[in-house]
């Protein structure tokens, strides 16, 4: 038997045969007989090593251990050289270890387009460096040697890009009126404060690419005539406050925030402050009082912001996203950004996608994209094979969108006009469980504990629409009861101070629009048609399946099952709290709900 | 959130030596910072777990306000808390994602196992279970978030 001092090994599956497996062994043989190796050095075929869906063949390298990957026959001769001959392990084929798969941002899909999420998980979001290396405050620079402010504003505005809070009003002109306010001082702030239950796509940007915010918050301060910004982030995200102070510490040091920034005349420093859990500080007036530290109650608009924001100065405040969108919109110029997305929606837009769909996480697509192709193309489809019930866009001040309507094209207007609304980005995806009176009554509860209780339509409108909910969903629904809830839903929507109670009833709103059935279900036949509703569903034990196993008994919190060991047992509808852990715990389907 | 401005039954902060240095100190760098009262209470919850009714009282007394104005933030804001909570917060995540995924089949076994409800806190001060807004983890829901 010859003896070898080393033996290759290379992957020879499908894949890498595809790829040249075969070539890549006969260079090898060539290189290592021309270097007089051949007689040392032994190469052998073996099956996949490695993952074959993303580099070219594999080799394993022994007794060393050493894994190379992605290799191709021109780089034979050189590895040859360096390893076998020189000894030395060649660093740039080497096996990276396997990236940690990122749950929120997956592999983007072909309908998605990263612009705004480009940066989100390449870069080091606490180095500096990551983000200039990938011509992070290039946008900066250019406008601060070439640009006037006007001019900047003239691109935003030339770009089409819109408010990405969830209004969509233009961003240029928030900047103008600010930029026309004739004071010394102006603020610029950021509004962070991502409240919307779903919604998470701020928080991703600030955590994972926190300059581009910082970056598009100096353009802003430059182009209205501002010093000082804030960025109001909701104490929810202590990672993202975290993360962006270490960028603003970091910016200050490289003379990106300070005074006489990169040697031009303009001054501009960045301060982060936290809010303490009110839903209502997302809007605007409110977030400004929650600065100036006070009760974060909204006040009346006009004057908005732009003459007469923080500290009655006149304050530009727009939302993460359309902050981070500035530098690239610079950069690559308006008319490419204009290029992209609907005739009114210019650009792309993440989406936080939640709910039962397959791939949950951060997309982001071009406006104009079809509900269809978010749940199904980028989102995979719904989970575990079930049908899709509807999709709730814009957080609590959203509505639900049944399926008739899934072939809509995404942007601000389509969405109004199916009575939803854009809101901030979460899309939560509803399966044929889901219960739209239940979820009605969900968001109802959600607005109500947190409306702020200035004005009475909504302090005193949700609370009633909430009571009628809540009866409806125990089973004393009353006749009468939908015409109430329309009545209230118009009066709340007309009469309240800020988006807030003017949004509140559109999930109430648009359940009754698209799901009025579901209501006449739960008020006169006295049935919860997904099964959701405690008061309206009984569960009993099904003779046929029930082995007598005693599980379900054991589990019941309130002892209401009975029965004997291997007997078909039995629940006690009075003790019954409904709370579906039999269910749960049954291994044979045996517990029915009607 | 109700508050008794009166009768707490514990040590208050402002009492206790070690406690007074870590107030004081809060409030001598945030005192002069526009907006600062936001900020101070911001740091006063998270260094001593909760703004009682005489730390209210201290704040106000130092920052030359009425403690009206100091109690109305507190009250307006849900992190706030004013009195002391458990060693550890278990925290369920109540936003849509979590609520469709079975946030509320987590808290009922969270209130069979621990035998408190909601907002309130073990006996032996160990857990308090609390609900909150959506924590921005939609994609792993349903969330939970624990604490110390």
């Amino acid at each position: 038997m010859k003896f070898f001092r080393s033996h290759v090994l290379v992957s020879v599956d499908p894949k890498s045969l595809e790829r040249g497996a075969h070539e890549v062994i006969d260079a090898l043989n060539d290189e290592l007989y021309s270097q007089g190796l051949i007689d040392e050095v032994q190469v052998l075929e073996t099956s996949r090593i490695g993952d074959p869906l993303r580099y070219g063949p594999d080799m394993m390298v022994y007794p060393e251990g050493v894994h190379y990957t992605n290799l191709s026959i021109d780089d034979v001769p050189f590895l040859v050289q360096e390893h076998f001959l020189k000894g030395r392990i060649v660093e740039k084929f080497l096996e990276k270890e396997e990236k940690v798969q990122d749950e929120e941002l997956g592999t983007p899909t072909p309908k998605e387009l990263r612009i705004v999420l480009r940066n989100c998980g390449k870069i080091d979001p606490n180095n500096i460096e990551d983000y200039i290396s990938e011509e992070g405050y290039l946008a900066l620079g250019k406008i601060l040697a070439d640009y006037t402010p006007e001019e900047v504003v003239q691109v935003i505005l030339d770009s089409g890009l819109r408010g990405r809070g969830g209004a969509g009003f233009p961003t240029g002109k928030k900047w103008q009126f600010a930029r026309v306010s004739q004071t010394k001082t102006k603020y610029v702030i950021c509004n962070a404060d991502e409240g919307d239950p779903g919604a998470f796509m701020n928080r991703r940007i600030l955590e994972s690419d926190p300059h581009s915010v910082v970056e598009g918050m100096i353009i802003a301060g430059y182009a209205i005539g501002a010093s000082m910004g804030y960025i109001y982030c909701r104490a929810e995200y202590p990672l993202a406050v975290k993360t962006m102070n270490i960028a603003i510490q970091q910016a200050r040091e490289l003379g990106l925030l300070g005074k006489n920034i990169l040697g031009s005349s303009f001054s501009f420093d960045l301060e982060v402050r936290m809010g303490a859990g009110a839903f209502v500080c997302g809007e605007e007036t409110a977030l400004m009082a929650s600065i100036e530290g006070s009760r974060g109650e909204p006040r009346p608009r006009p004057p908005f912001p732009a003459v007469k924001g923080l500290w009655g100065q006149p304050s530009n405040i727009n939302n993460v996203e359309t902050y981070a969108t500035v530098p690239i919109i610079v950069l690559k110029g308006a008319k490419w950004y204009a290029s992209i997305g609907t005739e009114k929606s210019k650009g792309t837009k993440t989406f936080a996608l939640a709910g039962d769909v397959v791939n949950t996480g951060l997309i982001e697509v071009p406006f104009g994209t079809t509900l269809r192709e978010i749940v199904y193309d980028v989102g995979g489809g719904i989970k575990d094979g079930k049908q899709l019930k509807a999709v709730q866009t814009g957080g609590p001040m959203g509505g639900c969108i049944p399926t008739e309507y899934i072939d809509t094209p995404v942007d601000y207007e389509t969405l109004s006009e199916l009575g939803s609304i854009m809101g901030s980005g979460g899309i939560i995806i509803m399966d044929e469980d889901t219960c739209m009176v239940d979820i009605a009554r969900f968001f109802m509860e959600f607005t109500q504990d947190e409306s702020c209780g200035k004005c009475v339509p909504c302090r005193i409108g949700t609370r009633r629409i909430l009571e009628i909910l809540t009866r409806i969903c125990d089973g004393n629904g009353r006749d009468g009861d939908i015409e109430t809830l329309e009545f209230l839903s118009q009066q709340i929507k007309a009469d309240s101070l800020c988006g807030l109670g003017q949004g509140a009833p559109n999930p109430v709103e648009t359940t009754l629009k698209y799901f009025r059935d579901e209501y006449v279900a739960h008020i006169y036949d006295k049935k919860c048609p997904a099964k959701v509703c405690k008061g309206l569903i009984t569960f009993s034990i099904l003779d046929g399946p029930c082995t007598g196993c005693t599980v379900c008994a054991r589990n019941c919190p309130v002892n209401a099952i009975s029965g004997e060991r291997r007997q078909t047992h039995a629940i006690d509808p009075d003790i019954c709290i409904r709370c579906g852990i039999c269910a749960q715990v049954c291994n044979f389907n045996a517990i029915s709900i009607n | 959130m109700a508050v008794s401005i009166t009768g707490q039954g514990f040590i208050d902060p402002t009492q206790e030596p070690m406690q007074k240095e870590i107030i004081d100190d809060i409030l001598a760098r945030n005192a002069t910072l526009p907006g600062g009262l936001m900020v101070i209470l911001n740091e006063l919850q998270n260094e001593i777990g909760y703004v009682s009714a005489t730390m209210q009282q201290y704040v106000a007394t130092k920052l030359r306000i009425p403690i009206s104005k100091v109690h109305g933030v507190v009250s307006f804001y849900s992190f706030f808390t004013t009195t002391p909570r458990g060693r550890h917060i278990l925290k369920f995540c109540m936003g849509t994602a979590c609520y469709v995924g079975g946030a509320p089949q987590l808290i009922e076994k969270a209130r069979q196992v621990l035998g408190i409800d909601p907002g309130e806190t073990t006996p032996d001060g160990a857990v308090t279970i609390e609900l909150c807004r959506c924590d921005g983890a939609c994609s792993q829901a349903p969330g939970s978030d624990c604490r110390r």
